[in-house]
């Protein structure tokens, strides 16, 4: 069955070991530009770690224009074949929460590929004892697509909700 | 290049708003490794020749912001600020829990010199290879959480510039508020609200060379490790290691504190240390845990500890935003000034941190200026009005006289020692009879752990620390004794710039990390005799340097406070106090342990053998001006 990993906020300690793993895993060195899981923190405090959500009509992966994007058959996960990505960015804009990584010194686009099924991030998590990151069943359903917002966008629905202050006091 | 660096600086003179970026050679990080350490030589080295003649509030001094070579890579992330210091004329390695020190190492430098001054307010921006030193007029003045804003609005949308690259995270950034800007000697270096660089004032310094800010954001990967297979074990194993070792550090951070060191080991300052010892119960972090913390977990980058808290009050129509508070400011802010409710306390740090201070060097004065007050020192004329034991309100009143140096506020935001200077011309009484309530050691206040009770710090600690009155440097025989405080084990989590709470994995463990990364073969052995002996050498050569409007002199300031030395009035050990022949000795035992002479002037000898060469001459003018040998 494919996987999804569930966030919760509430339980992020903004720690970004989850970006030293995967960076580690993924780049051979910690680079936490370079993660495909990165925790924002716009405002102190509002710690808020955005990864791909596995949206089932996957918008990125149509929107590519050299079929860089496919899917992962067992774990559902974004596949980037390096050879092909030209950097446009079309991926970027389809998703809703502008969540692919485009960066000056790599030649693809970066995306989670979920570990092949055993991800870093929710590892590392766990042993650290905030399980902020938990890998679960991803059942039939459309729903997680509502996951993938900007941070920006779940940053401001946070301070409303932890700090109860106005947005723009803040960010 | 070494494993771990990238060798470069980036060199930014704010009075021409020239950037240069250099090289750094790997002699000097072998020797210094990087922040505190590396920072007291690259400030020997441009301006030790007029060492005393450097105003720390003039364009000459030089702000230092420095990584070291385990910054990112292991154990909480942060960043070393230094320069002359405005309290001490010495150097001190404050260092903050800030990304700041990520950024610019993958942005791909090691550090940031700052000299001189701008003409108008501006900020420093790194983003690779952009550096550029820009307006912040519309920011100065600002409190801190507006100055964080602010600055995030500034930035953005540079970041954001190629949009089709998507969303970059947001930038490092450390700041000053308006303390720092008037130039007050209490004031931090602050970030991400509630963090602070504190000890030496080198907000001050930022604010002398009309700075606001530094903000960094790097792209770039960390520099090549030489192990990276061991690195990524390290890394679990400092899970393992640090929360397992000091779980009460996840749980309450330090809050748990008062009960801990005021009514178990009588070690907490009570209205400006008159007592060690309490009895409120209300005085804990528990409050705040059942009703206000909002987030129970707030860690740095690289952090498996985790000893933040986020609090918020919602108080008058204010909103409090903030870290639980930690030990120190608990005991500053709370029974140091005889309040009991944490939540007042959180709400008193809250607005000196807004202000820019740092919480222990003004807590320090509020207490100085309320006793002074209760001894009828300063009068109600003197201030304004009363400052009474316990009064919130008035503290507040206090700081905001300081931050704008208006009125009374001007003589302290002198900071302690300098203000009891002035208060004691000002009422013509001898500087003793003021310096009796000066908790503070060569212009720093001492941090809130007493040596009084013989429970918590040794007699020795703030005698003779290269950094005064620190709290998270201080000195200890051996110079090998394993404590995270003691000044030797400082010295390396201060250049290494790691935290020092997640260096209680031990020796061997920060040791293997650092060959993991570096690949050098540093052991403890090594460290002690050589590294941390050249560093606190040099750093003693130039706090005795000094000036230049105060000097040390070590037969009398090598000493407590007067205060530590009256009989503890209260608590389980009721009269205690060292006896001061004691402390004559075992100071005369740590000169000699670090190769000084029995003034505590480090010897020829010595300086040569650390490589500390060219500081000769130092000596020299140190002893011609204390008239000896
Ligand atoms: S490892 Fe977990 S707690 Fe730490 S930043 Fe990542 S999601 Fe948050
Ligand atoms: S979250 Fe973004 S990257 Fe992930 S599948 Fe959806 S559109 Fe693609």
């Amino acid at each position: 069955m494919p996987l999804w990993i569930f966030r919760e906020y509430d339980r992020c300690s903004g720690c970004r070991y989850c970006e030293v793993a995967c960076s580690l895993k993924h780049e051979g060195i910690i680079w936490p530009e370079a993660s495909r899981i990165r925790v924002f923190e716009y405002v102190p405090g509002i710690t808020i770690p955005v990864l791909c959500s596995q949206c089932t009509d996957y918008p990125c992966v149509s929107a590519c224009p050299t079929n860089a994007l496919s899917v992962d058959g067992t774990t559902g996960a974004v596949k980037v074949d390096e050879g092909k990505c030209i950097r446009c960015g079309n991926c970027v804009e389809a998703c809703p929460g502008r969540i692919p990584r485009i960066l000056p010194h790599k030649n693809a686009v970066l995306i989670c590929d979920l570990c092949d099924g055993d991800p870093e991030c929710v590892k590392v998590c766990k042993a650290l004892g905030f399980n902020a990151l938990i890998a679960v069943d991803k059942w039939p359903g459309s729903h997680y697509k509502l996951y993938a917002r900007t941070a920006e966008e779940i940053s401001k629905a946070y301070v409303k909700k932890l700090y109860r202050i106005d947005v723009e006091e803040v960010m | 290049m070494p494993y771990g660096f990238t060798g470069k600086f980036v060199e930014v003179d704010l009075s021409s708003s020239k950037v240069k970026v250099i090289d750094v050679g790997e002699e000097f990080y072998r020797k210094f490794l990087g922040g505190r350490g590396l920072g007291s030589w690259l400030l020997w080295e441009r301006l030790g020749v007029d060492w005393e003649k450097v105003d720390p509030l003039s364009p000459e001094n030089l702000l230092l912001i420095l990584t070291g070579p385990m910054t990112g890579y292991i154990a909480g992330v942060r960043i070393a600020v230094t320069g002359k210091s405005p309290q001490s004329g010495g150097t001190v390695g404050s260092t903050i829990a800030n990304e700041v020190g990520l950024e610019l190492k993958t942005s791909g430098y090691d550090g940031l010199i700052i000299s001189g001054k701008a003409k108008d307010p501006v900020y420093v921006f790194i983003s690779d290879d952009v550096i550029e030193v820009r307006d912040a007029s519309k920011i100065w003045g600002k409190g801190i959480r507006e100055t964080h804003k602010l600055l995030l609005r500034d930035v953005m949308p540079e970041l954001r510039k190629i949009p089709t690259y998507g969303e970059p995270k947001e930038p490092a950034m450390i700041y000053i508020g308006p303390a720092g800007e008037n130039l007050t000697r209490i004031s931090a270096v602050e970030g991400k609200y509630a963090h602070a660089a504190a000890y030496g004032s080198y907000g001050a310094v930022m604010g002398s060379k009309n700075l606001k800010a530094v903000v960094a954001k790097g792209s770039g990967p960390l520099p090549p490790v030489y192990d990276v297979g061991r690195l990524k074990e390290l890394l679990y194993k400092a899970i393992e290691l640090v929360p397992k070792k000091v779980p009460r550090l996840r749980i309450w951070g330090t809050g748990q504190g008062p009960w801990r060191y005021g009514r178990d080991l009588s070690s907490i300052p009570v209205r400006n240390w008159q007592e060690e010892y309490w009895e409120r119960e209300t005085y804990s972090q528990y409050d705040l845990e059942v009703y206000d913390w909002v987030k129970r977990y707030w860690a740095d980058f690289g952090c498996p500890l985790c000893c933040m808290k986020v609090t918020v009050l919602h108080r008058n129509g204010e909103v409090v935003i903030t870290d639980a508070p930690d030990y120190e400011l608990l005991a500053y802010e709370g029974s140091n000034l005889g309040i009991y409710d944490v939540r007042d306390i959180a709400h008193l740090i809250w607005c000196g941190e807004e202000l820019g201070f740092d919480m222990i060097n003004a807590g320090n004065v509020l207490a100085f200026t309320a006793e002074l007050f209760e001894k009828g020192i300063l009068t109600k004329e003197d201030i304004g009005f009363e400052v009474r034991w316990g009064d919130e309100n008035a503290f507040i009143r206090l700081l905001k006289l300081i931050a704008s140096k208006e009125g009374i506020g001007k003589v302290l935001a002198e900071g302690t020692y300098r203000a009891a200077l002035k208060i004691a011309e000002m009422k013509g009484l001898k500087p003793d009879e003021v310096f009796k309530y000066a908790v503070q050691a060569k212009g720093i206040a001492i941090g809130a752990h007493g040596i009084r009770s013989g429970l918590d710090y040794p007699p020795l600690s703030y005698v003779t620390s290269v950094q005064g009155g620190d709290h998270q440097s201080v000195a200890m025989l051996p110079l090998d004794a394993a404590p995270v405080v003691n000044e030797v084990w400082a010295a390396f989590c201060d250049s290494a710039v790691i935290c020092q709470f997640n260096a209680l994995g031990g020796w061997d463990f920060v040791f293997e990390a650092l060959r993991a990364i570096t690949g050098w073969d540093t052991t403890k052995e090594s460290w002690v005799n050589e590294n941390a002996k050249r560093i606190l050498t040099l750093q003693r050569v130039l706090l005795l340097l000094g000036g230049p409007d105060v000097y040390w002199d070590p037969r009398i300031h090598d000493d407590n406070p007067p205060r530590f030395y009256e009989p503890l009035p209260s608590g389980p050990k009721k009269g205690q106090a060292p006896a001061k022949a004691d402390i004559t000795k075992l100071r005369s035992e740590y000169y000699r342990a670090l190769g000084w002479d029995e003034y505590g002037i480090p010897t020829e000898e010595t300086v040569k053998q650390l490589g500390l060469n060219g500081t000769e001459g130092a000596l020299k003018r140190i002893k011609n001006r204390l008239n000896i040998g």
